[in-house]
């Protein structure tokens, strides 16, 4: 599935500039490969990087460096008074991408909107969307008229919008996808995908190149930069930097902590850097004697010392975590004081809540994750912290799969060390999900369920208005350190080495990898 | 002979069931569930759990899933991956030539220097060559494939830039897969420089993936070159007044390589092995590093499937080295 056109176009590569028409090509050196092209049935970062960032738009979009949602395919929305109905505008013209098995007679329109939707109501793989709890959510969609698409919510939601963002929320062409139904071929979806997004999906070679080229009709004036964009997969940390230091890739996504340091010093190179929008923490079961009792909850988290943490687990890259959502985030209250670090006194609350000879366990994950790069040993470090305030501490772990199973327990013994990356920037998708009511026995891992602070959470979920939503998750945090259901550890720093000659390119909080405003200074 | 090879034809089928059911065993031994894994920190509702269960197929007995694995290998279907939906039998083949081509390169580069090497230790028995080429064959040996695959990349990409760092061929070259074989099809896309580039790209990793296969047919054939010349043929040989590299090239070496064959043909599991770990290190686009992807994902259709094509490769390997034995010495082929 090769097309001979773009065969002028990929000569030009990587410094060798022509004369007159010098083609650019951006070349990013992918960590991994995608599981497929269709991005509402996946959840990794690394398929959508593929997929929904370069190939598809949503009816909403982030801003491009923040969390803020602004207008995508559709213009603009309005919600009802009573916050269950959102009433989207699509934008007028824009046209699908084709390749050679399609060509689209129609620009997008609202029965593209609702096939994308009502696919994923049904039957099937679809991950993202049953996690975000949308079937629940969505009561009906409406076509209103061929620009007007009106989703009836079944319970006023506020982060509705910041959903509408999301990869799984990706537009698909429904006249590609009956296309490819009739042929026979419903496959094609997720292996030649067609978009609306800055990039055209030309070509994957498995576990080796993508290749895509600039959407020449792409609805946002001046964008993409470059004429084509090739994602070179390159799995090894070490082997990726060895690429991009000899020129055969622009960009590159999660160095080695211990690499960053001749980064910073290689003149070639730029190191941009931003806070992770995720956080690690330690969640004690809060249904279990003694760490029922706030005071020993926050006795314990006293003893942590978290400056040495983020000094061996983060090689000094990191950020003290002192609240459950990142500082990047709207809401965060900056006004909270983290507990200090002091073992003497966590040692004399220990002993005014009656707690004598404590033993307890840790759970230590057993994969990497950027909140929690090696668990085991940051379960080792507080596990010396504990028995300095004269607790003993056991560490265990288990295979991940069992590790998250068993770790949902109402009854678990122990505090589980865990994390959580944001999915659509918005507060919500933190306290609710980690620390709400309903969420325990299962995303609430500290088994926490707390009057006051779920009452604000709820409460937050039904007002649009982001200021004064705002309002009630920083009074929700005051609860949540007053509480101490974890202990807060650390938000990561996101690492992106990228040559001296790319301009343009902006970190995204959420995680992504976007290259729709990325430019190469080729002298 | 066609008996011989009859006979080896029928030990395959028991080995191949045999494998089968390890193969499939085996991802279900493995703790972790697949729909749980794939859920991570999310996590997912009961219900939702059970649709998935029901539609992978998971509630069914452990027998009938057997069974249908089983059946469907006859039929030459081997199921589709829990991740790609795409049939494990076309991700198989779309990637098992870049496989190949790789570690054709390794036991050709492992062949051309294992054997003389073997030959000249042997020959120089004790002698500072001897030892020489012997303890560079144990540090080759006990070289860890990762380590010495990354000082190879900072060496000769990084330092001194003669090599490219990783892929398969440069970017700039795009072309059609024909063969999915690099070095036949940069040659077919007639683009200038293509089949260069790939063979730069082809030197580093068959290098490090070469690199133990070499010392354990150096050590081999050095070995069984000592036990041939201390025959009583090789002294006749000698006093017959043949050249010493007749009598070492011919008379002893054809002798001594029934069981440097032997090793050969072992090694071709070793080096499936080590592609794993080459192909990552090298970004090499081969089965190596989708066995360990889905191996991660709990992806039970291509563990299963992938660990079956591996192994029925290693017994045709076996089964064709097993009738080079026939070839090279006949007194095997009679018995």
């Amino acid at each position: 599935m090769i097309y001979r056109t773009s065969l002028a176009a990929s000569a030009l590569l990587l410094g060798m500039v022509g004369a007159a028409h010098a083609q650019q090509t951006l070349v990013y050196c992918s960590e991994g490969s995608p599981e497929g092209f269709d991005p509402a049935l996946y959840t990794a970062g690394t398929t959508f990087d593929a997929s929904s960032h370069t190939v598809y738009n949503q009816l909403a979009e982030f801003e491009t460096g923040t969390t803020n949602v602004v207008p995508g395919l559709a213009e603009s929305w309005e919600v009802s008074d009573d916050g269950t109905s959102y009433t989207f505008t699509l934008r007028e013209g824009v046209q699908f991408h084709s390749n050679d098995q399609f060509t689209p007679s129609r620009p997008m329109n609202a029965d593209d909107v609702i096939y994308t939707f009502e696919r994923q109501q049904g039957e099937g793989s679809w991950e993202y969307y049953n996690a975000m709890s949308m079937p629940d959510l969505i009561e009906s969609i409406e076509k209103v008229d061929d620009m007007t698409v009106r989703f009836n919510l079944t319970r006023p939601e506020a982060p509705f919008i910041a959903n509408m963002a999301m990869d799984f929320a990706s537009i698909v062409s429904k006249e590609y996808a009956d296309q490819m139904e009739e042929a026979g071929t419903p496959g094609a979806l997720n292996q030649r995908p067609i978009g609306t997004g800055p990039f055209v999906f030309e070509d994957y070679q498995t576990d080796a190149v993508i290749r895509y080229i600039k959407n020449e009709d792409y609805w946002k004036e001046g964008e993409p930069k470059v004429d084509n964009l090739v994602f070179a997969i390159t799995p090894d940390a070490s082997v990726r930097l060895q690429r991009l230091q000899a020129g055969e890739c622009h960009v590159m996504p999660y160095p080695n902590p211990a690499d960053i340091d001749s980064i910073q010093s290689n003149t070639d190179l730029e190191m941009l850097q931003q806070e992770g929008l995720n956080v690690g923490y330690l969640a004690y079961n809060t249904t279990q004697e003694p760490f029922d009792d706030p005071q020993v909850r926050r006795a314990l988290n006293m003893a942590i010392d978290k400056e040495g943490i983020i000094d061996v687990i983060f090689q000094g890259y990191g950020e003290i975590a002192k609240n459950p959502i990142p500082p990047t985030m709207w809401g965060y209250n900056d006004s909270i004081e983290d507990d200090p670090y002091d073992p003497e006194q966590a040692r004399q609350m220990l002993a005014d809540a009656g707690v004598e000879d404590l033993s307890m366990r840790i759970w230590a994950m057993p994969v990497q994750r950027p909140y929690n790069p090696n668990a085991r040993r940051m379960a080792e470090l507080i596990q010396e912290d504990f028995s300095e305030v004269g607790v003993d501490v056991e560490i265990v772990s288990y295979e991940w799969g069992e590790y998250l199973e068993r770790s949902r327990a109402e009854d678990r013994d122990g505090a589980v060390l865990l994390g959580w990356t944001g999915d659509n920037g918005d507060p919500d998708n933190f306290l609710a999900v980690l620390l709400g009511c309903d969420a325990v026995g299962n995303s609430n891992r500290a088994q926490w369920c707390n009057e006051e602070f779920d009452g604000l959470v709820q409460e937050a979920k039904t007002i649009s208005d982001q200021s004064e939503r705002a309002k009630l998750y920083e009074e929700a945090q005051v609860v949540f350190k007053d509480q101490a259901p974890w202990a807060t550890i650390a938000h990561s720093v996101v690492f992106m080495p990228i040559r001296s000659e790319v301009e343009g390119y902006i970190i995204h909080p959420l995680g992504g990898h976007l290259f729709d405003t990325v430019s190469l200074n080729q002298e | 002979m066609l008996k011989f090879a009859l006979s080896r034809l029928g030990t395959f089928v028991p080995t191949f069931l045999g494998v089968a059911l390890i193969s499939f065993a085996f991802i279900r031994v493995l703790p972790g569930d697949p729909i749980i894994v794939m859920a991570g920190e999310r996590g997912l509702s009961e219900a939702r759990y059970e649709e998935l269960r029901q539609q992978y197929g998971f509630n069914d007995p452990l027998w009938v899933q057997f069974w249908d694995y089983l059946t469907g290998i006859l039929r030459g279907d081997l199921g589709e991956s829990f991740v790609t939906n795409r049939p494990v039998w076309d991700e198989f083949f779309s990637l098992f030539p870049a496989t190949v081509e790789l570690s054709l390169c390794a036991i050709i580069i492992a062949i051309a220097l294992g054997i003389p090497a073997g030959v000249i230790a042997a020959v120089n028995r004790g002698k500072f060559f001897d030892r020489a080429l012997m303890s560079t064959a144990l540090i080759g040996y006990s070289m860890p494939i990762f380590w010495w695959a990354l000082l190879l990349i900072i060496v000769f990409s990084g330092n001194l830039g003669w090599t490219p760092v990783s892929g398969r061929i440069g970017l700039l070259y795009y072309f059609d897969d024909v063969t999915g074989f690099m070095l036949i099809d940069s040659l077919l896309s007639g683009q200038d420089g293509a089949f260069g580039s790939a063979v730069s790209h082809l030197i580093l990793p068959s290098i490090a993936l070469s690199t133990i296969p070499l010392a354990v047919i150096a050590r081999q054939t050095r070995s069984a070159m000592l036990e041939v010349l201390s025959e009583d043929y090789i002294r006749t040989a000698r006093a017959k007044g043949l050249s010493p590299g007749r009598v070492n090239g011919v008379h002893a070496l054809r002798n001594a390589m029934i069981p440097v064959i032997t090793v050969i043909g072992l090694s071709v599991g070793t080096l499936l092995a080590g592609a794993i770990l080459t192909e990552t290190i090298f970004s090499w686009p081969g089965i190596g590093k989708w066995m360990v992807d889905s191996i991660f994902r709990r992806d039970y259709p291509v563990v299963q499937g992938g660990l079956l094509m591996i192994a029925v490769i290693v017994m045709i390997v076996n089964l064709f080295v097993d009738l080079m034995y026939g070839l090279i010495n006949p007194k095997i082929r009679k018995r």
